[in-house]
């Protein structure tokens, strides 16, 4: 095996183009993705040098300040991903299973919050439960006590409503993947409505709910918008760590923590990956049929159309809490009409929302390139090493923001390399935490692709740039484009991580939404959250222009 | 541009979840100057694997390639002078016609001015001129066939490797088409590896057929020799029909053999090498060597017509003969010579000339 080995080694030694390529992802991949978490783990239990896991003993003897956000996080987590993925499954069985009306509209309302930053559920909850929040202020007065949001409830509110979509994507697929015959048959044989369902849907859409309770389970766990507004005295793995590093500048603490963070996320990534992956039921019989509406009671359709409709009109009433936020003079106190607080963003706030764009648009450029290479890479059979890249390049699917934020500050703060303060710092960081989605959107595109094209290719003489510049880039150029566009989202919604690289020369809108929060200027925060929304959208909306009106129109049709 | 590729012990191992293919064992080939040599073999034989490995698409597990006794085993596929038309034809769906003939000149960076020259040149021997703005996808699938055939030919490389060009096309078109790739390798002289599956395909364009089994080579030779003389028993069965009947040899001298068949009948044949007197052999006979006669009494044996097929040009019959043996046989005009209906009891009588003898 090794002579074969060797082999593979020569011929890539003579490949050169694709040597050259192969090495610069390995460099970054090592750089910029290991050696930041090698640093999190080594000051986690090093001290100047010494084998000191002073907080790894603490949290096992019990130790309240070390033991109390994990447990914390998990019980959020825990909470937020059953009562998550419970509505994702109501939207996706009401959206697959039944003949409710507006059923596009409620698919709608479900995949918006994907691409909206999650900290837009906490703001707008604070408006309306907060200490000044105008539902606060009706129950005072009419109940004549004083409740509001922040702790737990507010943490399973705003974190459900922002994650129940990632459910409902995977359940709807799942759901529609389900043979409606197998669910026919068994009400030919008798079985009652609710039986055919207990009993038939509920085990074939078992591994899909498992996948959902993870995914919403580790994206709770790593969440770090949400708790910092909303979490009041309850706190989580993700803030402490930030308050660790930069309010208490307990760099060991800060480190274990993150390390204990990582123990959960990575566990439920492998067992996503790894379990669930090869647990599947879905029976594949092409798309599903019309008789698909398997006949569901009037009873059962209407109640269901009801709790779809409320969990809608909760969210949009989020959404225009913040836009109206906006509006408001002095939120909850003097509730009059005002565009005060835009001209204030935009004499203060402009440099923050063309630093994001600028530095997100840098980033993604790279990042659809560099994660197509990936790819590339990857998909190549005849490559040595390429197992290899795959599995450095999705290391950060599992690694929560907060975790590689400080790991950019421990390993870029000192020589060899140092980075603090740069705008590279926090491009890097972007492409580190969003180039994973590319590669994974770069894989499946290119497994679309007849190899043979590559081949040829290949066979006529072209290198690695010139087919990847020539062939494959305008072949996968539409889906790569999509890709990009949510990478961009993804960048100008990003809080965790580039919260701890942020600096006075380069500053984003995101971490500046959370400095207004902080300082109670709710509807400054709400026009910063309003101007991200409208990035995000422009964004969609120009990859949509991009897609069909350009890359479309040139290519070939009915490939 | 033409130039000798010699194939040594080339094997091809895949491995994948504790389970080992051999797809290609120690395969040793040598193809000269301006020949096109056949890889020709049922499904699952190597013959593609090797033609990959050629092409520089698969790394060897062992053995080398040579090229004008250059090595190139290690060379990927972009730096061997060889071109590829491949069985889906992989032309570029975003480019036109030109663009696709075009690329593999761009890439060796010749000017504008010649580009635009060979690239017509080259469609026109292929038959395509005036299609050159087209898209791939409106081509049907004899002109894209012809796409890739240019676009190989156009970058004149000293190898073209053909992997089963035409299965995609219907039967009438692969035989043009097969006609038109032959004559244009001869008038350019280009040593070809050509792939196939299809016997006569093979049998009709090719100065040698190497026939492939199990990752083995089997047997290697012009198309004449591999029908008259097969080397082994998968050879003469899968090209052509062939029936196996079972004798000893009990004489003979340096250029001629005496065997005997089932039912002692005995006949003096031209010498196999490889086998001589007191050997047990297999003799070869194929269908059309045999003749039916209606006269029970002549011939070499008497045999009974068990089943009975008219084509028109042919009649098919399956005779029995004594010990238990069948054969079957063709014979050419059943209207002069009349059909034999099943039951029909017959006279045998093989020729001579065409009984090839192979080692039991």
């Amino acid at each position: 095996m090794w002579q074969y080995r060797l082999r593979e080694v020569k011929h890539l030694l003579h490949n050169r183009s694709l040597l050259l390529i192969v090495l610069v992802i390995l460099a970054f991949l090592v750089l910029f993705v290991i050696f930041p978490l090698i640093k999190v783990l080594q000051n986690g239990v090093f001290y100047n040098g010494k084998f000191v896991p002073q907080y790894f003993l603490q949290f096992f003897s019990g130790q309240r300040y070390v033991i109390r956000p994990f447990f914390n996080s998990l019980l959020v987590a825990a909470l937020v991903a059953v009562t998550s993925t419970l509505i994702g499954f109501i939207f996706a069985y009401a959206t697959t299973r039944t003949d409710i009306p507006c059923k596009r509209f409620f698919r709608l309302i479900a995949t918006v919050p994907i691409v909206s930053p999650p900290f837009i559920m906490a703001l707008a909850a604070i408006l309306l439960l907060g200490r000044q929040g105008m539902v606060t202020a009706f129950i005072q007065r009419t109940l004549g006590f004083s409740w509001n949001i922040y702790g737990l409830p507010g943490l399973i509110l705003t974190e459900t409503f922002a994650f129940f979509p990632m459910a409902f994507l995977i359940l709807e697929g799942v759901l529609s993947g389900i043979a409606p015959s197998l669910e026919e048959s068994a009400l030919d044989m008798g079985a009652s409505k609710l039986r055919t369902f207990l009993r038939v849907t509920l085990p074939l859409a078992t591994p899909g709910i498992a996948g959902a309770l993870l995914l919403t389970l580790t994206r709770s766990l790593e969440d770090f918008g949400d708790p910092i507004i909303i979490q009041g005295r309850f706190p989580v793995l993700t803030t402490q760590i930030y308050l660790a590093i930069t309010g208490m500048y307990n760099i060991p603490l800060g480190a274990t923590l993150a390390i204990i963070l990582l123990v959960p996320t990575v566990l439920a990534f492998v067992l996503q990956r790894y379990w669930l992956s090869r647990k599947s039921y879905i029976t594949v019989t092409g798309k599903p049929s019309s008789s698909a509406l398997v006949r569901v009671s009037p009873w059962a359709k209407w109640s269901l159309f009801s709790v779809v409709s409320l969990f809608s009109f909760v969210i949009i009433v989020f959404y225009a809490v913040v836009i109206l936020g906006s509006f408001t003079k002095l939120w909850g106190i003097d509730n009059t009409f005002t565009l005060e607080h835009y001209r204030y963003a935009f004499t203060v706030g402009t440099r923050y929302l063309v630093d994001s764009l600028e530095l997100a648009a840098i980033a993604t450029a790279i990042g659809g390139v560099l994660g197509l290479m990936i790819a590339y890479v990857v998909t190549s059979k005849r490559l040595i090493g390429r197992g290899l890249i795959d599995f450095l390049s999705m290391i950060n699917f599992a690694v929560p923001g907060i975790v590689i934020g400080i790991g950019y500050i421990f390993a870029f703060n000192t020589p060899p390399i140092v980075l603090t303060g740069t705008a590279m710092i926090i491009i890097l960081v972007f492409l580190s935490q969003r180039t994973p989605a590319v590669v994974r959107d770069g894989v499946a595109m290119l497994q679309q692709l007849d190899p043979v094209i590559d081949e040829a290719a290949a066979d006529l003489g072209a290198g690695f740039f010139r087919t990847f510049g020539r062939v494959i880039l305008p072949l996968t150029a539409p889906a790569l484009v999509a890709g990009m566009a949510y990478m961009f989202a993804a960048c100008i919604t990003s809080i965790s991580a580039v919260i701890m690289v942020v600096s006075a020369h380069w500053y984003l809108i995101t971490v500046q939404l959370l400095a207004a929060v902080d300082i109670g200027a709710l509807s400054v925060a709400a026009v910063y959250g309003v101007l991200i929304l409208m990035s995000v959208m422009g964004a969609i909306i120009l990859m949509d222009v991009v897609i069909s009106r350009i890359l479309l129109r040139r290519t070939y049709h009915g490939r | 541009m033409a130039a000798e590729l010699i194939l040594r012990d080339l094997t091809k191992v895949f491995s994948g979840k504790g389970e080992q293919v051999v797809a290609v064992d120690k395969m040793n080939l040598q193809v000269s100057e301006g020949q096109l040599v056949t890889l020709l073999g049922p499904s699952g034989c190597g013959k593609t694997t090797t033609l990959r490995m050629i092409g520089g698409l698969e790394i060897p597990t062992q053995g080398e390639i040579s090229l004008d006794q250059k090595t190139i085993t290690y060379l990927p596929p972009q730096r061997r002078d060889t071109a590829t038309v491949f069985q889906s034809y992989g032309l570029f769906p975003h480019m036109s016609i030109f663009e696709n003939v075009a690329f593999g000149l761009k890439v060796r960076r010749r000017p504008r001015k010649e580009i635009r020259e060979r690239v017509l040149e080259t469609l026109s021997l292929v038959g395509l001129t005036g299609l050159e703005k087209r898209s791939p996808n409106h081509l049907s699938g004899g002109q894209q066939q012809r796409v890739a055939l240019a676009r190989a030919l156009v970058i004149e490389p000293k190898v073209l490797l053909f992997d089963e060009p035409l299965s995609n096309l219907d039967a009438k078109l692969r035989v043009e088409t097969r006609e038109h790739i032959r004559r244009i390798q001869r008038s350019l002289h280009i040593t070809s590896i050509y792939v196939t599956h299809d016997q006569a395909e093979a049998m009709s364009i090719s100065d040698q057929v190497a026939v492939m089994n199990g990752g083995l080579l089997q047997q290697i030779g012009p198309p004449y020799e591999i029908y008259a003389h097969p080397a082994n028993r998968f050879v003469a069965d899968f090209i052509g029909r062939a029936n196996f009947l079972k004798a000893d040899i009990v004489g003979g001298s340096r250029d001629r053999l005496e065997i005997r068949l089932i039912g002692n009948v005995e006949l003096n044949i031209p010498a196999t090498p490889g086998v001589s007197p007191g050997d047990r052999v297999v003799a070869v006979v194929r269908p059309e060597a045999v003749d039916v006669l209606p006269n029970a009494e002549e011939g070499d044996m008497t045999a009974t017509v068990i089943l009975a097929h008219y084509t028109g040009s042919l009649a098919t019959y399956k005779l029995s003969l004594p010990g238990d043996e069948a054969i079957e046989v063709e014979v050419m005009n059943p209207q002069e010579k009349g059909f034999l209906p099943e039951g029909t009891a017959v006279g045998v009588r093989f020729h001579r000339q065409s009984v090839h003898l192979l080692r039991e």
